[in-house]
């Protein structure tokens, strides 16, 4: 076994559900506040997953007043407690970003029934 | 106190700290290394150690390297380089080097030989500007004006095109970010000199508090 995959096998999760992009999912976010450590759930479009390995990362889309966030996480980040996939989409690329200029019913994505 | 090992440089990824950081580290294969030689101040005049690692068929080893291992009744291993220690008194000819001489936290020096870039321009090679790429201009890599007319002569050490790359170069103060013992790996935080597979010199910081 390549060896640098020795180092980074002790820190993969094998807990990730598995999830494209045009899903939607909740992530849940360990926030550090002082010395409280509570969870936050942003929930969102996945719009890319880049990467492999430990330094795989994705990235989540939501409008949220108006405003388009998007947050881009370590998908083996310790920090992220939880990821939920709420819905799964169709989607016919891997990287969603026409949806940053889409607004409303336009910036929907369809619903994958069947996988 | 002093402490030196070889390795050979696997590549780098990244690893999380306990705050949830991403950390860029190389990952080292370090050792097993092991004493060759001893060299004391009264014998050498100076101190130090010779240690071998690596492994290489024995028939591609010469006779007088042979010899010199049978000495240590030792296999004789691919590279053979001294560290200098002041205390080599506390080892012993045949003894083992392994990577537990280093602790997570620990700061070290690493030295390796720099990836070779061929005849290179001053650009590359002394990150000089270049010249506009339009408007007429011709000068697009060159190095410009060597000096004055006044001392009629280019002073030694000016700046220009040549060989670059293939040379030792030490990264100082680098964090140990991870010790494997078993498998002889360490995890040192940021990049250091040199393509994958290269040989390189771990040892304990010079410039650590």
């Amino acid at each position: 076994m390549n060896l640098v995959d020795v180092i980074e096998k002790e820190q993969l999760k094998n807990d990730i559900p598995n999830f494209q992009p045009g899903d939607t999912v909740k992530v849940h976010v360990k926030v550090v506040e002082g010395t409280r450590e509570r969870i936050q759930v942003f929930e969102g479009v996945v719009i890319r997953r880049k990467g492999s390995s430990i330094s795989e990362t994705f990235t989540v889309r939501r409008v949220s007043y108006g405003v388009g966030v998007e947050r881009t996480f370590p998908l083996h980040s310790p920090r992220i407690a939880k990821i939920e996939v709420s819905r799964r989409g169709r989607v016919r690329r891997a990287r969603l970003y026409y949806l940053r200029e889409r607004r409303g019913k336009a910036a929907r994505v369809k619903e994958r029934r069947r996988y | 106190m002093q402490k030196g090992i070889l390795g050979r440089k696997v590549g780098m990824t990244q690893i999380f700290t306990d705050d949830s950081e991403a950390i860029p580290v190389t990952v080292i294969e370090a050792g097993p290394c092991v004493v060759v030689q001893k060299k004391t101040s009264q014998v050498d005049g100076y101190s130090s150690l010779q240690i071998g690692f690596g492994e290489k068929r024995e028939r591609l080893f010469n006779k007088p390297i042979k010899g010199h291992f049978e000495k240590a009744n030792l296999k004789p291993s691919r590279f053979l380089r001294e560290i200098k220690i002041e205390d080599a008194e506390s080892y012993e000819v045949g003894q083992e080097i392994k990577a537990d001489i280093f602790n997570t936290g620990d700061q070290v020096d690493v030295v390796g030989t720099s990836k070779g870039r061929g005849f290179a321009g001053t650009i590359k090679r002394h990150n000089f500007h270049r010249g506009p790429m339009t408007h007429g201009s011709n000068n697009h890599r060159r190095p410009g004006s060597a000096g004055a007319m006044g001392p009629a002569k280019i002073f030694k050490g000016r700046k220009m095109p040549g060989h670059l790359g293939v040379d030792r170069v030490t990264v100082q103060n680098l964090e140990v970010m991870k010790v494997d013992v078993e498998k002889n790996l360490l995890a040192v935080k940021g990049a250091i000199p040199g393509p994958k597979g290269g040989l390189v010199l771990i040892k304990n910081s010079v410039k650590a508090k």
